[in-house]
């Protein structure tokens, strides 16, 4: 019976996307329900104050393909979102040089001739020609994927779309599109520059949340992904939260309430409930039973069948491919609360540490971090990339006081002696990332006030992120659009009548994005009317 | 040739773009770096000081001071006490805008105008009969705009608690030290950006020693010096309009079309017809009578228009990040009903916003209107909506 306890959905995880596709269902008039399970919201976009005074973006830490319609259909500005500009990439290097890349190109361009004025030349073209092709590739990230295997005439149109945006562009720049493809982020780059210095940077963008190498075949395409951020309608790259990056999902979640949608914490979901084959509601951990026309899931695609639904309810065809689907968290995460703004030895002062530093001095150094994981340890030498955003922040740390986010690569979920050993392995983690900063920062043990390590374990165990991985399954090729998670099954809907899927499992896939929810909302609401 | 504000010695230091403009007379920064989203999100999230030293400042003094300001401006100052600033249009006798500023009561018989223009004449030419002093005293007195979320704990780090609890459109005056000596400092809760902030003014010879002492008690909070861009872009998002930008002072009109009223710049809350005599009084009274033909207002451009101009031409939306000043018209039903003079993208709200003037019909809240937008030197169109100034109103500016 429609009652109290009774939705027209419920969407079970607050994570962005969850939140996202609540807040679009509820401006359509929706009843709508999201339990999270943690006692803050975000999921993985998430802030908390960790240690007194000092706010951690806990997992993700920079923005920069939050989909500007969705900001505007949102409303996100009114409700909180304010987002601020990374002002450079810094590159600290081991024999006390270094390379800043700043959004001023001419400064760029003379920092990078001191290593190849050719490369400092090609850098513009290269810029040009991956900016061109990201505007080609946007509708794909702002539509549903299409389907290649159906023949229904909305899929076709689709499809022509694709097709038609391909065809216009000139041979050299398809020819450009197909290497980005398959080619290995390192060969892709080698074909444009010749600095290392200039390369290893910009070759880690292809190995974020995978379980694969700068060198591995595959890897370019991702390159792609920073010409596409877009934080000001225009074109730019990435951008800090204020407030950290739970400040997009507080947005998103005050916009969701707004229109009228329901949001509870700590109402851990144990399964969803079924009746005729079809979805029907959720059982909490609790024991309280929710009913529902229809469940969404913004939890990975791992969590949602084979935990909250169970194999024996679904296919085996689809069974099986959801058990293919690669997760294989690489990544970890250790946030800092520092006493004072640290100091590179390689070069003093403040003005180039506002946007992002990476610690990635040279390919053959990101290559070994990479062998060492495959072998079942983390990286003693790992990639890491920081931000301080309590520089252009200052509602994440007190006054003259810091928090620095360092993202770590690799942390293989899998080490030696099963991942469950990771709990023992967690402050050794630690201290190989801080000693791999400490050869850039010397002093950086000494302004440490707080530290809080995040293991591949942790993002599963805490996070609810299987095998660790940062976007709900690695974001490989064959493992995007039609075929994510799932070919066949990549239009929100699953083989279960009224479940669907909205997060980043989903096309087009993981980052702080907000399209999984948001085209699932579309989906959902799109085939009611019809 | 302009002329080094009593700052320029530390600006010119640290505006490493060399990105100037001449502003009254003065040189003023436009951006320190080559481009101002720096300063710009500094303001919105943390601090900065901008030098505000070109505004004109004009001391009127004597037993009928109030007088003399109650002549001139739209507003009476009667029930304004010792310590209050305010907002406010002066016009000439046909009742249209001369220019707008701001007027402090610093003492019983002691006002500072401060102004776009050279008011000084203006003031004196309406002083018949008056027992007043005025002394335009521009030269003499730096200024400094300290603005944003945390201009306050800066202020306090300057100056300890002395301005604490100073409110929204006060002023206040207090000896601070500045190295060895102690310095009288004049602060108005006052600025242009629509956020918290403060106006300084101190004395040229104690200018450098204030700027000094400021950027280092900002240290921790990440002040930054600001410039005229960042300002220009913020003063939008405000809905504050700009002398010889928004509106063209009566005394440069070439032609009657050229001037504004009060109420044409949409000022009617400000304009106090029912009390002595003023300038513009009877003029502003007949307009009334007859009504208002024009409206000041506030625009949204609406993106999606936008954008899908740009798309016929497989580009991306591209709009400066600066104020873009160039007046474009505005149309509705096909026809011409006004210009809009600024327009910026606002990176705070993520829309695109105008100041505009439009036909008094079309100046409801949520009118739909059309903006020329130029792509690719084509002339398009994009719907526009009236839209509620400021566009941007923090808790914090009044708090
Ligand atoms: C360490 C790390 C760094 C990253 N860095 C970046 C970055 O800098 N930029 C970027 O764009 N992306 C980054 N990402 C990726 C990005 O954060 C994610 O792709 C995105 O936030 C996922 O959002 P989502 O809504 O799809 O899923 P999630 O955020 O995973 O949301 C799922 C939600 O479901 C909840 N849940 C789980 N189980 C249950 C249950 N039983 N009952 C109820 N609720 C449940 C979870 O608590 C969670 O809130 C990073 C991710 C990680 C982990």
């Amino acid at each position: 019976m429609p009652g109290s306890n009774h939705y027209d959905t419920i969407v079970v995880g607050g994570g962005h996307n969850g939140l996202t596709c609540a807040a679009y269902l509820a401006k359509a008039g929706k009843r709508v329900v999201v339990l999270e399970r943690r006692h803050v919201l975000g999921g993985a976009a998430v802030s908390e104050e960790v240690f007194p005074g000092f706010t951690y973006s806990v997992c993700s830490y920079v923005v920069s393909l939050l989909r500007p319609w969705i900001i505007r259909d949102l409303e996100l500005a009114r409700f909180g979102l304010e987002l601020i500009p990374l002002e450079s990439s810094f590159l600290p290097l081991p024999d006390g040089d270094s390379l800043c890349r700043w959004s001023d190109g001419a400064r760029t361009r003379d920092e990078v001739s001191r290593f190849s004025p050719r490369d400092a030349e090609t850098l513009a073209e290269f810029s040009r020609a991956m900016g061109r092709i990201g505007r080609f590739v946007r509708p794909i990230i702002d539509a549903p994927a299409p389907e290649p295997m159906s023949l229904k005439p909305a899929d076709l149109i689709g499809l022509l779309r694709l097709g038609r945006h391909f065809q216009d562009a000139p041979v050299d720049e398809m020819e450009l599109r197909l290497k980005l493809l398959t080619m290995s982020a390192v060969d892709f780059l080698d074909e444009w520059f010749e600095s290392d210095v200039l390369k290893a940077p910009m070759s880690v963008s292809g190995i974020i949340g995978t379980f694969l190498g700068v060198r591995s075949p595959g890897t370019a395409y991702v390159l792609l992904h920073h010409y596409m951020g877009e934080i000001d309608g225009a074109f730019r790259s990435w951008g800090f939260s204020r407030g950290g990056t739970g400040g997009v999902s507080n947005a998103i979640a005050a916009s969701a309430r707004h229109f009228g949608a329901e949001i509870r914490t700590e109402a851990p979901v144990q399964r969803i409930a079924l009746r005729g084959g079809a979805a029907c509601g959720v059982v909490l951990e609790s024991g309280e039973e929710i009913t529902a026309g229809e469940v969404v899931s913004g939890c990975d695609p791992r969590l949602t069948f084979q935990r909250f639904v169970g194999e024996e309810h679904l296919p085996d065809d689809f069974v099986a491919a959801i058990r293919r689907y690669r997760f294989r968290g690489s990544s970890g995460k250790v946030n800092l609360a520092l006493d004072a703004l640290p100091e590179f030895a390689c070069r003093p002062g403040a003005e180039h540490l506002r946007g992002d530093i990476a610690i990635a001095p040279s390919i053959d150094a990101l290559e070994r971090a990479y062998d060492e994981a495959k072998y079942g340890t983390f990286s003693s030498r790992p990639y890491i990339n920081i931000v301080l955003p309590s520089l252009v922040d200052p509602t994440v740390a007190p006054a003259g006081k810091h928090v620095m986010s360092c993202f770590v690569q690799y942390a293989p979920y899998e080490i030696t002696g099963g991942a469950a050993r990771w709990p023992e392995e967690r402050e050794a983690f630690g201290d190989a990332v801080v000693d791999t900063i400490a050869e850039y920062v010397p002093n950086i043990r000494d302004l440490i006030l707080h530290r809080q390590v995040i293991t591949p374990w942790d993002l599963e165990q805490e996070f609810g992120l299987s095998e660790g991985n940062i976007f709900h399954g690695e974001l490989t090729l064959d493992q995007l659009a039609f075929a994510r998670p799932a070919n066949g099954w990549a239009r929100y809907r699953t083989p279960i009548r009224g479940l669907w899927l909205a997060g980043s499992g989903a096309h087009p896939g993981g980052g702080i994005m907000g399209s999984p929810g948001a085209l699932c909302a579309r989906e959902m609401l799109g085939r009611r009317a019809r | 040739m302009p002329r080094p504000t009593p700052f320029h010695p530390r600006t010119r230091e640290l505006c490493t773009s060399l990105s100037y403009k001449e502003w009254a007379g003065y040189h003023a920064v436009c951006r320190f770096d080559v481009y101002h989203d720096r300063e710009y999100y500094a303001l919105r999230n943390q601090a900065t000081v901008m030098d505000a030293t070109p505004l004109y400042k004009l001391d009127v003094r004597g037993p009928n001071a109030l007088d003399l300001v109650n002549r001139v401006a739209v507003r009476g100052f009667d029930r304004h006490a010792v310590g209050r600033v305010s907002y406010v249009v002066w016009c000439d006798d046909a009742g249209k805008v001369l220019d707008d500023g701001t007027i402090t009561r610093l003492a019983e018989d002691h006002f500072r105008v401060t102004s776009a223009e050279p008011a000084l004449g203006w003031f004196q030419r309406n002083a018949r009969g008056l027992d007043v002093t005025l002394r335009d005293c521009t030269d003499r007195i730096g200024a400094l705009a300290l603005q944003g979320p945390l201009a306050r704990d800066v202020l306090h780090a300057l100056a300890g608690s002395a301005f604490d609890d100073l409110r929204f459109f006060r002023a206040r005056t207090e000896a601070i030290r500045l190295g060895t000596s102690s310095v009288p400092l004049l602060v108005t809760r006052t600025g242009y950006t629509g956020d918290l902030g403060f106006e300084l003014w101190i004395e040229n010879e104690h200018a450098l020693a204030l700027y000094d002492a400021l950027l280092e008690a900002g240290k921790p909070y990440g002040l930054l010096p600001m410039g005229l861009d960042a300002l220009d872009v913020s003063r939008v998002e405000a809905g504050f309009l700009l002398a010889g930008v928004d509106y063209t002072s009566a005394r440069h009109a070439l032609i009657e079309r050229q001037t504004s009223s009060p109420f044409e710049l949409s000022f009617d809350w400000m304009v106090q017809l029912d009390r002595e005599p003023f300038v513009g009084q009877a003029a502003l009274r007949r307009e009334l009578e007859r009504g208002v033909s024009k409206r000041f207002v506030g625009l949204e451009v609406d993106w999606n228009d936008f954008e899908a101009i740009y798309e016929s031409f497989r580009l991306v939306p591209h709009l400066e990040t600066a104020t873009c000043r160039l007046g474009v018209p505005l149309y509705r039903g096909g026809r011409q009903i006004g210009y809009a003079t600024s327009r910026t993208w606002s990176p705070l709200l993520k829309r695109y916003l105008a100041l505009a003037t439009v036909d008094a019909s079309c100046a409801g809240l949520g009118t739909e209107l059309e903006i020329e937008v130029t792509c690719e030197y084509e002339r398009h169109r994009a719907r526009a909506r009236v839209t509620e100034t400021p566009f941007f109103d923090p808790e914090r500016k009044k708090a």
